[in-house]
């Protein structure tokens, strides 16, 4: 019996959103699990990781011992440069993200529409504690991504046929990675890309609050 | 010719501050915050004070302790999801807080800073951010106007300093203190290392002192600057 454990739903979704980031590109991880891809990156992949309060160029997240009190990544997280880094003030991190020059950014969600409307910010009554940078990051990046669990800590489906929480930004989801599948948001809604590994289209379906094309051909696994 | 010197206490920089000032503060989480200037603000305890800054800090340290103290009436900020306390200050209305999205919040205060009203922009539309703001169409889009922002005095976290107040800052502790330090009537800097006129090449010079007003040298780095396990 092999020792190795078997990466879990969460280490695999995880594994598979960071294949996303491709040579070339400029990107902004946000905060919670996205920000998890970078140690998923293969060391000589060429791309420059992008964050809100002020840095192009982030390296690899420091043990509290090696950290610089003057380095952070927009989550807090005790950042490293790079060879060629480079910090800058609000204004121009944000001029960055809203003249397109942001690739990719991938977000975490509390609800997907079918139609690509993201919420992330706030529950009325629960969680209110202001967007930070999303609204900028959802509605100019070039590409939108998504990572987060399929259903909620209840059980019910983030992924709906519209948003029922206050939007971040209209339409502008592209492709959304869970722990069971890699789903597009096309024009004629959910369409299932991959499956992780282990699940059925079936139980995608049944997590999934609105339709779901499910294509004629044969499923990629992750 | 020589430059004038601006050097001051940072007891004698916050006494400038009146009741019922508004304050921008630099500072993004913590790299940046001027800890001690806010220290001295709860210590002398000027009151009814609106606030500019991106967040709020976390409990027990920056402007944590100016809400703590019941001298915040206003705060307007991006996320203050990292402090509790200021979250039920919030909620039991005991502060006023006006979100504004975070790049939208640094253009406010570069076009203040720059002394222009406003900013025109198609951030937020659809969205809450939206509601209650003017509207305009220019070239077939609608766009929404954000009115530009000033602030009585501004708050800076410098890393280094000459006495005219030239300023340079550290890592990704600029953030929002380089655009603070335009858009103030009375701009206070304490500085790391305070160095003599000539000690900062004219190339590497971030905030020109001609903008700055006052220079406080800490002779102590704050404890809240502090690694901390997450």
């Amino acid at each position: 019996m092999s020792d190795a454990k078997p990466l879990d739903a969460r280490a695999r979704m995880i594994a598979r959103a960071a294949r996303e980031l491709t040579a070339g590109m400029v990107v902004n991880l946000g905060i919670g699990l996205p920000t998890k891809v970078i140690n998923h990156l293969p060391a000589d992949l060429p791309v420059c990781l992008h964050t809100e309060n002020g840095m192009t160029g982030i390296g690899a997240t420091l043990p509290y011992e090696r950290a610089d009190r003057n380095l952070i990544d927009a989550g807090g997280a005790y950042v490293s440069p790079i060879p060629g880094s480079a910090y800058f003030d609000s204004a121009v991190s944000f001029a960055l993200v809203r003249s397109g020059r942001l690739d990719l950014t991938m977000l975490g969600a509390f609800e997907v529409a079918q139609n690509g409307d993201l919420a992330n910010w706030k529950i009325p009554g629960k969680f209110s504690p202001g967007a930070g940078g999303a609204i900028e990051l959802a509605q100019k990046a070039r590409r939108v991504v998504v990572m987060t669990t399929h259903t909620d800590r209840h059980g019910n489906p983030k992924l709906l046929q519209q948003c029922t929480l206050p939007l971040t930004a209209q339409r502008r989801v592209a492709r959304i990675f869970t722990d069971l599948a890699v789903i597009d948001v096309t024009a004629h809604g959910f369409e299932l890309c991959e499956l992780a590994t282990g699940v059925t289209v079936q139980e995608v379906t049944e997590a999934t609050g609105a339709p779901l094309i499910v294509p004629d051909t044969d499923i990629p696994t992750f | 010719m020589s430059l004038p010197d601006k050097t001051t206490t940072i007891e004698a920089a916050v006494a400038r501050i009146p009741d019922g000032a508004t304050i921008m503060v630099g500072g993004f989480g913590v790299p940046g915050t001027p800890f001690t200037l806010i220290r001295e603000l709860v210590r002398q305890g000027q009151k009814d004070l609106t606030l500019i800054k991106n967040d709020a800090n976390e409990t027990g340290m920056g402007i944590d302790l100016l809400i703590a103290n019941g001298q915040v009436k206003t705060l307007i900020s991006t996320h203050i999801g990292l402090n509790a306390n200021a979250i039920s200050a919030l909620n039991s209305g005991r502060i006023r807080v006006e979100f504004c999205a975070q790049g939208i919040l640094a253009e406010r205060i570069r076009a203040g800073g720059a002394g222009l009203a406003a900013i025109v922009t198609d951030i937020g539309l659809g969205t809450e951010l939206a509601e209650g703001k003017q509207v305009v169409e220019m070239n077939g889009k609608r766009l929404l106007v954000e009115n530009a922002l000033r602030a009585d005095v501004a708050l800076i976290h410098a890393d280094r300093a000459d006495p005219f107040g030239n300023l340079t800052y550290a890592a990704t502790a600029r953030n929002f203190n380089p655009l603070m330090a335009m858009a103030a009537k009375m701009v206070i800097a304490e500085v790391e290392t305070l160095g003599p006129l000539g000690s900062l090449s004219p190339e590497a010079v971030e905030t020109p002192g001609a903008f700055v007003d006052h220079v406080a040298e800490l002779f102590e780095i704050s404890e809240d600057y502090g690694i901390v396990r997450r």
